[in-house]
């Protein structure tokens, strides 16, 4: 018998419950799928999920032993136990490499494809103690902000069914947000968590580039796609990332800096917990353009954090109104070179055609949708000969700009900063038709992509009934600053985060 | 720098994507849309800016000992077409050149 | 196709006037494959012969979500052979993808380098120039990249069949500057360069067996004139003499077009070894647009100058350096030590022989006469010839003191090498030792001058040409033990 009360328990306890025999091995697993159920999260509802596998996740759970020694590889600075994530489902996005489901990555191009290898933070997820029982839908290949650009039909917000639930990780999102699994894994490339995570109520993490493995994490934009972690709280999202960050021989971009504790300062009570933290406010990220009511809240949590002892300092991040300009250069520039490999010849969709020639452009006009072929044109316009210069390198001399701007607040002494995670809250379905309307979507999370830096969003409050998150960003692999103050500041927001 | 109907079907053709004329008509509409909120980029002072890459975090290596990546499922299981162990294509016409680029050519 | 590209050039026996007045220049492009157990970017086997895709995993099939891992043992090896070719190897490089779109290449984009190769800035000395002065042809740049797999075009009716065991194996790619002014100085530059990365045990450097790959930039221009000339490519090249080959014809037949007024058309040639023949590649050369950009998924390869000056120290002496050597420590021939330093192994033997003889010039003619003789008939390398080191050694002092006539000598080695013996006691066992007694020597001396009475008879008149003969005849009569040497000298005191 499930017990969907399970899914209000934080995941930290239902696993150390698990763990230690207080609960069977499949009762957090069993209460998610009877929320998938109950919510209707698969195609004909929702449509968060793609596909789902709870036998294996169920025979996986038979033949796990909850023991020490089955922990290895799991890079745990934290006081969680060998198997932090004992028996705890966690749904992955579609572009992450799975054994038991297809990794279809929202395209047609990869319609029923199994990927014959898994991803690293799979690996790294199972040897905690977690299980794999859904596939989340997405924008394909991770290219948008809404999850309207899956080729398996849009997700709709958990809250307002006419709404999207934001992307491209749209899916993970959703599924968290209606209760179905209390963490899931997303990817990130510009916002595609946070963006998601805001907009839905939830907390969603993007780490460090460098941070977490993209072993198996299919490629949109490689210099800046990292996988991402969402939670229903803040310490259901940092235990995911303890369990999957650290660096992997498989991935030459995954960088050999020790994993701090990012659930330290989760029982941090006393008055000032944030005394001597400083927290900066980027003007750029609070334009008079900004809806009132957001900046409202902004505000509230501004206020609740000074009065846990921060400091708040405006700053100034001056190239931030370049992000969007720059980001829709270089990620398009490397999704056209990424998106080459799906020709037909070993994997994915074949659509026959005249010859050689003619099969390679059935197969890749009829495999991928309008926004990857728009994007796939934009980068391929941008690296051809004449261009490249006054693109694509142009731009990633600007990209590097933005990354300054960030070193240079962090190096005064700013140890974390606040903004808005979204211009607006959840939009209607189909309402931004203007590509560039779209892209707009990431003006406020595009730049800790470009610049590497850790950041998350979590929910400060509602308007109209929609969620809003409040960003924090912090300097390279500083997610434990990151989530001291996301886990004081959720403390102090109470249930003030979700009205 | 407008996009013009030419440009894009070179670009279609380096990318290897068959476009219908409607598809290359709003295209050409969508980039130049695209493509005129990047000009503001042309303005930017970028001398501050160093042209390389970052090197604090070199290139790891690995050693060369046999480790592949473990496949567990059959190749027969994910391509689309194979016989007798190799990938299958149509018969590339142009095939006389040691360059395989050769065959951009084509078509 | 213009009219002229049409032609297919068989000969250049009557070209030779169509060049008059017409110089080449030439820039060669050398790809080696680096002798690794993996490849360049994944733990996949390098090997050679196995069922097709067998040596294939996530990265090699470009799988999605794969990434490539750099081979340590390729940069060390390819750091070598940049040093040999007196490279600078610089402490920052960088990989970029190049982009096309082919069945065998998985990804549809190469890993190479571009703008921030490996190394740059070396020279190969290929001889002297008539004022003394060394001919040298510049290297550009040495940088790392991975193949392609192979595409089999006549397996399968209708279709061409992909095996990508060969993609991701490492390569350098070894580009000179159009320093080259013949095909003569193509084939020096080229057997001097595929010795280089013999010596420095990069690659097996085989053309035949592709492990070795040549493409010849070539343009003609007239004598005199400044500016260089469109350029043609010739590829699908499987030998050194086909390279030289292809060049004269290439160039004949770019001098015919120029002498006609034409024009050169840049393109890609194709080299046919059954026919002899250059001709137009079928599909044009069209304009590439490979889209190089730094490759996202690799940080910058960084070499600290202690590493690179390490592999620098432990590179073997260079053929030139070794040439230069031989001739002046051992005094030995222009000649010989051209074919003593062929190859690491001979020489590293020739010098151990040396060494353990005690005399150069033997050791040399022992090495270049006997030995490689009896290599070349059992297979295999000199290095695992049977005759050790030692017995060789030991065989030529018994041969310089005299002992043992060369003939022996070689009767003796002949036996060392299905036996392991001081070949001392093999010449005493089989009766080979010179017998230089005078009482024994004489008394053969007088059996021949009684057998041969009428040669005898002249020889003793003075008609000392007839002398060879009768030491002839008292040679085989000793079965070979006589010393020549003491005969000679007691037939010379009959004289008188």
């Amino acid at each position: 018998m499930s017990d969907e009360s399970l899914l209000s328990r934080s995941v930290a306890d239902v696993a150390a419950d698990i763990a230690s025999g207080r609960l069977s091995r499949e009762a957090a697993l069993d209460a998610s799928m009877q929320a998938f159920a109950a919510r209707n999260a698969g195609p004909a509802g929702l449509n968060a999920v793609l596909y789902t596998d709870a036998d294996g996740a169920r025979d996986a759970l038979a033949s796990m032993s909850f023991d020490a020694s089955n922990a290895a590889g799991v890079h745990s600075a934290s006081a969680t136990g060998a198997m932090p994530l004992a028996g705890i489902p966690v749904a992955i996005k579609d572009n992450i490499a799975t054994l038991s489901m297809p990794t279809s990555c929202g395209s047609k191009i990869l319609h029923g494809y199994v990927s014959p290898f898994e991803a690293t933070v799979i690996a790294r997820l199972r040897a905690a103690g977690a299980v794999i029982p859904m596939k989340t839908n997405m924008d394909e290949f991770a290219m948008g902000s809404s999850t309207e650009n899956s080729a398996y039909g849009v997700t709709k917000h958990p809250l307002d069914h006419t709404r999207v639930p934001g992307g491209s990780s749209g899916g993970s999102a959703a599924v968290v947000a209606a209760g179905v699994t209390r963490i899931a894994l997303g990817s990130e490339t510009g916002g595609s968590v946070r963006q998601p995570a805001a907009f839905c109520g939830i907390v969603g993490v993007k780490p460090t580039y460098g941070r977490v493995s993209r072993h198996g994490l299919v490629a949109f934009a490689s210099s800046l796609d990292q996988v991402g972690v969402f939670g229903q709280t803040v310490d259901d999202a940092a235990l995911g990332l303890q369990v999957i960050a650290g660096a992997d021989a498989l991935d030459s971009t995954s960088v050999d800096v020790p994993v701090s504790d990012y659930r330290a300062a989760r029982n941090s009570e006393g008055a000032q917990p944030l005394a001597g933290v400083v927290i900066g406010r980027p003007v750029e990220y609070f334009p008079d353009s900004l809806d009132s009511r957001m900046r409202t809240l902004l505000d509230r949590s501004a206020d609740h954090l000074r009065a846990l002892g921060a400091e708040i300092r405006d700053v100034s991040l001056p190239h931030t109104s370049l992000a969007i300009p720059v980001y829709y250069i270089v990620a398009p520039a490397e999704a056209s070179s990424n998106l080459a490999r799906f020709d037909g010849v070993r994997y994915g969709l074949r659509v026959e055609g005249d010859g050689l020639r003619g099969m390679y452009e059935a197969t890749r006009s009829q495999g991928f949708g309008p926004e990857v072929t728009r994007r796939i044109l934009l980068g391929t316009y941008v690296l051809s000969a004449g261009y490249y210069d006054a693109y694509y390198k142009r731009a990633m001399a600007v990209r590097q700009l933005i990354a300054a701007d960030f070193a240079k607040v962090f190096a005064s002494g700013v140890h974390v900063l606040l903004t808005p995670t979204t211009p607006t809250t959840a939009f209607v379905a189909g309402s931004k038709k203007d590509p560039y309307e779209m892209y707009m979507s990431d003006i406020f999370t595009a730049t800790a992509n470009l610049a590497g830096v850790p950041a998350m969003s979590q929910p400060i409050g509602r308007i109209d009934g929609l969620p809003v998150g409040g960003q924090l960003l912090a300097s390279h692999f500083d997610e434990a600053m990151m989530f001291r103050v996301a886990y004081s500041l959720e403390r102090a927001l109470g249930a003030e985060a979700h009205t | 720098m407008a996009v013009s109907e030419e440009d894009v079907r070179h670009v279609a053709a380096l990318a290897r994507l068959g476009l219908s004329q409607p598809q290359v008509t709003s295209l050409v509409g969508e980039l130049n849309g695209i493509l005129e909120h990047m000009e503001v980029l042309q303005q930017v002072d970028i001398a501050a800016a160093s042209l390389h890459r970052d090197v604090t975090h070199g290139l790891r290596m690995r050693e060369d000992v046999p480790n592949p990546i473990a496949l567990h499922r059959a190749r027969e299981d994910f391509a689309p077409s194979m016989r007798d162990g190799f990938f299958l294509v149509p018969r590339v016409s142009t095939h006389g050149a040691a360059d395989s680029a050769d065959d951009e050519g084509e078509g | 196709m213009s009219a002229n590209m049409s032609n297919t050039l068989a000969s250049s026996s009557k070209s030779r006037s169509v060049t008059d007045g017409y110089e080449m220049v030439i820039g060669l492009e050398v790809h080696c494959q680096l002798k690794t157990r993996t490849k360049l970017f994944s733990g996949s086997s390098a090997q050679f012969g196995d069922a097709p895709n067998a040596n294939t995993d996530a990265v090699c099939l470009g799988l999605p979500g794969a990434l490539p891992v750099l081979n340590r043992h390729a940069i060390t090896l390819a750091t070598r052979a940049a040093l040999g070719l007196g490279c600078t190897v610089h402490e920052v490089s960088v990989f970029a993808r190049k982009h096309y779109f082919y069945p065998d290449l998985p990804k549809g984009y190469q890993i190479s380098q571009f703008d921030r190769p490996l190394a740059t800035g070396g020279n190969v000395v290929i001889g002297t120039n008539a004022d003394g002065s060394t001919k040298a042809i510049g290297i550009t740049r040495v940088h790392v990249e991975e193949d392609a797999g192979k595409s089999v075009h006549d397996r399968f009716a209708g279709f061409s069949a992909i095996d990508l065991n060969r993609a991701g194996t490492p390569l350098i790619e070894i580009v000179s500057e159009p320093d080259i002014r013949s095909a003569s100085e193509a084939g020096l530059y080229l057997r001097e360069l595929k010795q280089i990365i013999e010596y420095t045990d990069v690659s097996d450097a085989s053309m035949e067996e592709g492990s070795l790959r040549v493409d010849v930039n070539i343009s003609a221009r007239l004598v005199g004139q400044v500016e260089l000339g469109t350029r043609t490519e010739i590829k699908n090249l499987n030998s050194f003499s086909g390279v030289e080959r292809s060049i004269e014809l290439e160039f004949a037949r770019q001098c015919g077009v120029l002498r006609a007024g034409g024009v050169i058309e840049q393109r890609t040639m194709l080299w046919d070894g059954h026919k002899g023949e250059v001709r137009p590649a079928r599909a044009k050369e069209g304009s590439h647009d490979y889209r190089y950009f730094p490759d996202p998924d690799l940080p910058p390869l960084v070499l600290s100058p202690e590493w690179i000056e390490a592999q620098r120290s432990g590179l073997t002496e260079l053929p030139a350096a070794r040439r230069t050597r031989f001739v002046t420590q051992y005094g030995l021939s222009n000649h010989d030590v051209e074919q003593l330093t062929s190859t690491v192994s001979l020489a590293d033997r020739f010098e151990a022989v040396t060494t353990a003889s005690g005399n150069a010039k033997r050791a040399a003619n022992w090495m270049l006469g006997v030995v490689l003789a009896a290599v070349k008939l059992q297979g295999g390398d000199v290095t695992s010839h049977a005759v050790s080191v030692e017995r060789l050694g030991a065989l030529i002092k018994l041969e310089e003191s005299g002992a043992v006539s060369n003939t022996a000598a070689k009767q003796i080695f002949a036996i060392l090498e299905n036996e392991d013996a001081e070949p001392g006691v093999i010449a005493e066992r089989e009766g080979l030792l010179q017998v230089c007694d005078d009482s024994a020597l004489v008394a053969w001396i007088n059996e021949v001058l009684a057998e041969l009475p009428e040669e005898a008879a002249r020889f003793l008149g003075g008609e000392k040409k007839l002398q060879g003969v009768l030491v002839g005849a008292v040679m085989k009569k000793s079965k070979g033990s006589a010393d020549p040497k003491k005969v000679n000298q007691l037939l010379g005191t009959r004289l008188g």
